[in-house]
């Protein structure tokens, strides 16, 4: 499997994505944000976290604008895979690839821990290996992760069962940790090619360190 | 020419910062505030002469970068 991981001025994400990717096995390769074409033959592309160009104006928000984001959008718009982790989520929905919009934390902190989230759809290519209703252990790292869309997009994720994963405890019910619409973590698009989730698989990948569940979400892609 | 561009988040999404800002002005005893909502000002200056010119520009730059219509609302003031 070939993946494509992005590259911004601003993003500090990249190296723990290709070192996660390559650890299961795949091939994995930088693309600088002012490339105008994805690698021919690219099975994945990866807008991986970090704060492009400063978060300035929103988060995000100057990212979308990069040469390589019209090449995504070409890519995404062909059917290719695109999965967006933090930083990369927040590009996804300022690009309109995602639906809904993601802001400051309602607590106004910078939240770092490891959460727990539970899947609340399997059926896409993204979370193939995990279970409905599965709980992961996987780290949070962000300050504009507060997701909101309005009640009718709310109910469309919902009935296209776009909605990938929830923030929960240890018993699988919601808790609020940044003021997400229904506590959610990560969404897809209609069509299931387009991920995005603000926890970071790319840093659960030992046991060790708190938790392996990244490479079974990870190795999701792999069919 | 003059454009300045008032963003702010849209009524009925939860402004975080103006509640904050809001309980702050309680506790310091300034007790007649009914809501703060905070938003950023852009101000640009432009080239065009043309006001209703500028108006549709500047309109444009709004809806495709300096404000996020899914959760924020702008107002446009040409001097």
């Amino acid at each position: 499997m070939k993946i494509a991981v992005l590259r911004f001025p601003g993003t500090n994400c990249e190296f723990d994505a290709q070192y996660a990717f390559e650890k299961l096995g795949y091939t994995t390769q930088l693309i600088w944000h002012k490339e105008e074409i994805i690698p021919k033959d690219t099975d994945l592309v990866v807008i991986p976290g970090g704060f492009s160009y400063g978060d300035y104006l929103r988060s995000g928000s100057i990212a979308q604008f990069s040469p390589v984001m019209k090449a995504v959008v070409s890519y995404a718009n062909r059917g290719g895979k695109v999965l967006g982790i933090c930083n990369g989520f927040q590009i996804l929905t300022e690009i309109g690839l995602l639906p809904g919009a993601l802001k400051r934390n309602n607590n106004l902190h910078f939240i770092s821990k490891i959460q727990k989230i539970k899947v609340i759809n399997s059926n896409n290519t993204f979370l193939s290996k995990c279970h409905k209703n599965e709980i992961l252990n996987i780290p949070i790292a962000h300050a504009d992760g507060n997701y909101y869309i309005d009640d009718q997009g709310l109910k469309e994720l919902e009935a296209n069962k776009q909605i990938l994963l929830r923030y929960c405890d240890e018993s699988g019910n919601r808790v609020v940790v940044n003021g997400s619409v229904t506590s959610i973590a990560g969404i897809c698009n209609k069509e299931k090619n387009v991920f995005g989730l603000m926890p970071h698989p790319e840093r659960a990948l030992e046991a060790l360190l708190g938790s392996s569940d990244g490479v079974k979400m990870l190795q999701g892609f792999e069919q | 020419m003059k454009a300045v561009v008032n963003v702010y988040l849209k009524n009925g999404v939860l402004d975080p910062q103006g509640k904050a800002t809001h309980h702050a002005l309680e506790s310091m005893s300034f007790t007649g505030v009914n809501d703060v909502r905070i938003g950023k000002q852009i101000i640009l200056q432009l080239q065009s002469e043309d006001k209703e010119q500028a108006l549709i520009e500047v309109k444009e730059m709004c809806e495709a970068l300096l404000a996020n219509t899914v959760i924020e609302d702008y107002d446009i003031e040409i001097k």
